[in-house]
């Protein structure tokens, strides 16, 4: 089978906008949570000034002519499409929930259904290949990294662009409060004090191929991947973990590698009550309890279709410099089983990584990483 | 070596009609609205399963669709497992469309969390797995119109890595009293060769 290998990463979130930028912010403790007055309700989100991301955006091409999400994915793919000078014909992959789902209380809506969107970023670049969009809940930006090595190992693409992203609305943040899933302070995954998710805004691309990244300090091997559904609820995850614990086995198992290899998970911890009580009961079966486990969410929010990506990135930097980030917002445990979750910046050498996301309709994602020495 | 792989056996539901394999399942003969059609069609079908009538458009016509695709099987799909990946060009507008009218006027704010979990397009899929207690791997696609390019090496991908044994594919999609199923099975019998030239002709039918 074919090595398939991310070689280059950029990200956008209110910690910066680019990869570099998001680490050194995560490694002072950085948040971009703020407490917000622009929605129906105050309410804690990690967003995005639009102000900033149009002043980056008019260097590259009109504001005024692209959504604010859409904005947020063409700045992140820029640095990708240079550097690798990539030709017209390479695939594209656009992972989002609810693409420009702010613009349907508009008279004019512009671009509401998601291949719309697909297609303003393959205009603005000038591919030539019809996108394919992945829309599979808060699993998609993970998925979307799985789809791209699979179809890059049946041998169709040489290689692929992946661009994730979602932005904060009303609808959304209007139906997770219907939920009562929304936080009314930061959220704080797997701590016992946890309320629900804080949303977040976020754009992440990869560069994914078969040729290893010439600059070695950049590749990470995709290994193996699972996304296997729960099959027991649209809404709820399921009690036993089922459908995360067979994703990690499936990830594990094409990778051939074993389970005491894997020095640390970038979780999903979304610090809903079920979600990180599934997310436990799930790596304690898969005999992961004691590797050092953080959720990212604290700083970004849940950025939804982006956070499986942006994730991976993160994960990719940590890797590279041998550093694990603590998992802000968690103090004391908050769920039935054990798990290591990281409480300070710690310095580990880090070979294999594993990310996981589960989302709505039971559905879950978990991939293995290998750094390339 | 690659194996061959067949399409072995597919749905069609649109304009009051389902058809299996080709042939006409179940027609309504005069106009009528998706709501009326599909009770007539869950009846037709035999398919006792009251969740149905709580589910959004887009989970009813995959359902149906899957139903009348596996009671022509002689297999417990529970034991087969089989992978999910679904496709359509509205994603879940329909079901986007009533959550955006509930939520519209701030003076009459009522979003309801029984609509609001079914504006995600990738419902369809749990709404499946959990009918057939489906553990396996699934995908939702969205694309302005059916690629069978892609997704016919992403299905035998599933297959040559045996990360499935079947593949149900197809392309569900639900605006506005319009609908449009098709639905197939990937496997490794049949007599229809797993090719994208034959799901064009087929989707067309």
């Amino acid at each position: 089978m074919r090595e398939v290998y991310i070689n280059d990463s950029n990200c956008i979130t209110p910690l910066g906008f680019d990869v570099q930028a998001n680490f050194d912010a995560l490694l002072e403790g950085k948040s971009g949570i703020v407490k917000s007055t622009d929605f129906h309700k105050a309410v804690y989100v990690s967003k995005i000034d639009e102000q900033l991301l149009n002043k980056s955006f008019a260097e590259i091409g009109d504001p005024s002519a692209y959504t604010k999400l859409e904005k947020m994915l063409i700045l992140t793919l820029k640095p990708l499409v240079s550097e690798y000078s990539i030709s017209k014909d390479t695939p594209l992959i656009v992972s989002t929930t609810k693409g420009n789902i702010d613009e349907l209380h508009h008279t004019n809506p512009r671009r509401i259904l998601l291949h719309e969107v697909a297609q303003a970023v393959t205009d603005f670049f000038g591919l030539t290949q019809q996108a394919i969009v992945i829309s599979n809940a808060c699993v998609s930006g993970l998925l979307s990294v799985a789809v791209a090595k699979r179809m890059i190992q049946a041998g169709v693409y040489e290689g692929a662009l992946v661009v994730a992203g979602d932005i904060i609305s009303e609808f959304v943040l209007s139906g997770f409060h219907s939920f009562q899933a929304i936080s009314d302070t930061p959220c704080r995954p797997y701590d016992e004090s946890r309320k629900g998710i804080t949303l977040g805004e976020a754009a992440a691309a990869v560069y994914i191929s078969t040729v290893k990244s010439k600059n070695p300090t950049q590749a990470v091997k995709i290994s193996g991947d699972g996304a296997i559904n729960d099959a027991n609820h649209i809404s709820g995850p399921s009690r036993t973990g089922e459908g995360l614990y067979k994703s990690i086995l499936a990830a594990l198992e094409e990778a051939a590698v074993d389970v005491t290899a894997v020095d640390f998970i970038s979780a999903h911890g979304t610090a809903t009550h079920y979600n990180d009580e599934m997310e436990a009961i799930a790596f304690n079966r898969a005999s992961l309890e004691h590797v050092p486990l953080n959720s990212l969410k604290g700083y970004y929010g849940h950025t939804l279709g982006a956070s499986g990506l942006l994730e991976t990135i993160i994960s990719i930097e940590s890797a590279f410099r041998n550093v694990l980030i603590p998992s802000v917002g968690y103090e004391t445990s908050g769920i039935s089983q054990p798990l290591n979750i990281i409480k300070n910046n710690q310095q580990k050498d880090i070979k294999y990584f594993l990310k996981t996301a589960s989302g709505f309709g039971g559905c879950n994602t978990a991939v293995l990483f290998e750094k390339i020495a | 070596m690659k194996k061959p792989y067949f399409i072995s056996d597919y749905v069609s539901i649109w304009k009051n009609t389902l058809s299996l394999n080709g042939e006409t399942l179940f027609n309504c003969s005069q106009e009528t609205s998706f709501k009326d059609f599909s009770k007539s069609l869950y009846k037709h079908i035999d398919m006792n399963y009251p969740k149905f009538y709580k589910m959004d458009n887009l989970s009813k016509l995959a359902l149906l669709a899957t139903e009348a695709l596996f009671k022509n099987k002689n297999f417990n799909p529970e034991e087969e497992n089989i992978a999910l990946t679904l496709s359509n060009k509205s994603g879940s507008l329909d079901t986007d469309l009533k959550h955006q009218d509930s939520i519209a006027d701030e003076t009459n704010f009522f979003p309801s969390p029984a609509v609001f979990v079914y504006t995600l397009a990738n419902i369809c899929l749990g709404e499946i797995s959990i009918k057939y207690k489906l553990q396996t791997e699934n995908a939702f696609f969205v694309s302005e119109s059916f690629q069978p390019d892609f997704i016919t090496v992403y299905a035998e991908q599933l297959l040559q890595t045996g990360k499935a044994k079947k593949v149900l594919c197809g392309w569900v999609e639900y605006t506005d009293d319009n609908y449009e199923a098709f639905i197939y099975l990937v496997d490794e019998e049949g007599t229809l060769e797993h090719r994208s030239e034959t799901l064009k002709k087929l989707y067309l039918e």
